[in-house]
């Protein structure tokens, strides 16, 4: 039974095959002749075209993991959130087109975007996050590495349409969100190489975390990164300071900001009731 | 004075040893917020000669060809580059642009004589695509660029 029936499917396959290899044939006739055909037989009525439905197949692998990206997350402002409800409705729209994967600060990404400038009018640029900024549909992130010995980065705003696709290359975190610190450190730790492989990752369970502490070019950098604001772990301040210079540095703490009570923000209720919001509106398509 | 004269040599060798720590970002204390100004150093990225042979001072910028004062990717400036005057084209710079457009870690620049044709051969480093923009006044400058991103 289950032999005849596979037969069947078989069958039905190679006539929709001949079916379609007959359009293709209409549709690479002539002009001339198809105007014959339709003087002799009135115009069938127009059906409009079906939607094409855009899968993306590039990233087969889709985290299972429960992640909200943080643009989704409103910043405390507003008492009507009704320009973040509405930016949302906006930013889910554009995931169903564009895949958006997860990502976090310290992961190796390579982006395509178009270009009008470039050759192919595409660009592609892979390099390590190290910033994730913005809130909403001006979300950005902020990717380097080094070509040529000259270190490049570039801000890509995360919803604007030139992007084309984009591609988690490496799924890792690090020891903090910002790796802004980078640009002080020595080459070797933003240097990715551009023909990468995607590296397999785990589609469940917790991010690895990379622990690496990265070792400083010599001490004019761009920001004082050894000062309590920053709160930076991942730099091996021991090789470049000494601790007369970390204990100095620690004139500038502020250790009863986080008792304060109107710098509160708690978001956990607020990304529960979000990202409920989107798996209802992505299954709502 | 045998012992000052040792001691001036190993105060070079440690500036050597500095600088060729820091290459890929030469040491630079020039402002960031308003990209390439005038008295801000450069970086001459091209294989010409005078832009390569070490001298006592950086190339400066003296002047820069915008009716603002401040010169982005693209703009004319004019160097003073071994006590001589010399125009150059930038190729890059520290402060951020607009979005979807490369930041580099050192303010570049290229070599040009009066009539835009490049002084040097090759160019050492990437140079932005949206450089391409100006096809027509610097197609040649754009012929020597090893890499675009």
């Amino acid at each position: 039974m289950a032999a005849c029936i596979k037969r069947l499917d078989r069958a039905m396959f190679s006539i929709r095959l001949l079916r379609n290899v007959q359009l293709h044939n209409e549709r690479s006739l002539s002009t001339s002749l198809h105007r014959l055909a339709l003087d002799s037989e009135p115009p069938s009525k127009f059906t409009p075209p079906v939607k094409p439905v855009i899968i993306d197949k590039t990233q087969s692998v889709a985290s299972l993991r429960k992640f909200l990206s943080p643009e989704f997350v409103p910043p405390r402002q507003r008492t009507k959130p009704v320009k973040f409800t509405i930016e949302r409705k906006d930013m889910i729209r554009r995931r169903k087109v564009l895949n958006i994967p997860e990502f976090y600060v310290g992961s190796v990404l390579a982006v395509t975007m178009t270009d009008p400038h470039a050759t192919g009018k595409n660009n592609r640029f892979v390099g390590i996050c190290i910033q994730r900024g913005g809130r909403g549909l001006g979300a950005t992130f902020v990717l380097r590495n080094i070509i040529d010995n000259q270190g490049v980065e570039i801000c890509y705003e995360m919803y604007s349409p030139r992007i084309q696709q984009i591609e988690v290359l490496k799924l890792e975190k690090r020891l903090d969100d910002n790796l802004m610190y980078l640009r002080d450190a020595l080459p070797e730790y933003c240097t990715v190489d551009t023909d990468m492989k995607p590296h397999p990752f785990s589609t469940t369970g917790e991010v690895p975390v990379n622990k690496t502490k990265v070792r400083m070019l010599p001490k004019p950098w761009s920001k004082r990164w050894e000062r309590p604001k920053f709160n930076v772990k991942g730099i091996r301040f021991d090789l470049c300071l000494s601790p007369e210079q970390m204990e100095h540095a620690q004139k500038w703490a502020q250790p009863w900001v986080e008792y304060d009570m109107l710098k509160e923000y708690d978001t956990s209720k607020l990304e529960e009731d979000i990202y409920a919001e989107i798996q209802q509106e992505a299954a709502a398509k | 004075m045998a012992l000052l004269h040792h001691l001036a040599k190993a105060c070079t060798v440690l500036r050597v040893d500095a600088t060729s720590l820091t290459q890929h970002s030469a040491f630079s204390v020039s402002a960031v917020s308003a990209a390439i100004q005038k008295m801000t150093r450069v970086r001459v990225v091209d294989n010409s000669s005078l832009g390569n042979t070490p001298h006592h001072r950086a190339p400066r910028v003296i002047h820069v060809y915008t009716k603002n004062g401040v010169g982005k990717v693209g703009d004319k400036v004019l160097l003073a580059i071994k006590g001589q005057k010399k125009k150059a084209l930038i190729v890059g710079h520290k402060m951020p642009g607009e979005r979807m457009t490369p930041r580099f870690d050192s303010n570049n620049v290229v070599l040009i004589e009066d009539n835009g044709n490049p002084t040097g051969t090759r160019i050492r480093v990437p140079v932005p695509t949206h450089l391409r923009k100006m096809e027509g006044d610097y197609s040649k400058l754009l012929a020597i660029a090893s890499r675009f991103v």
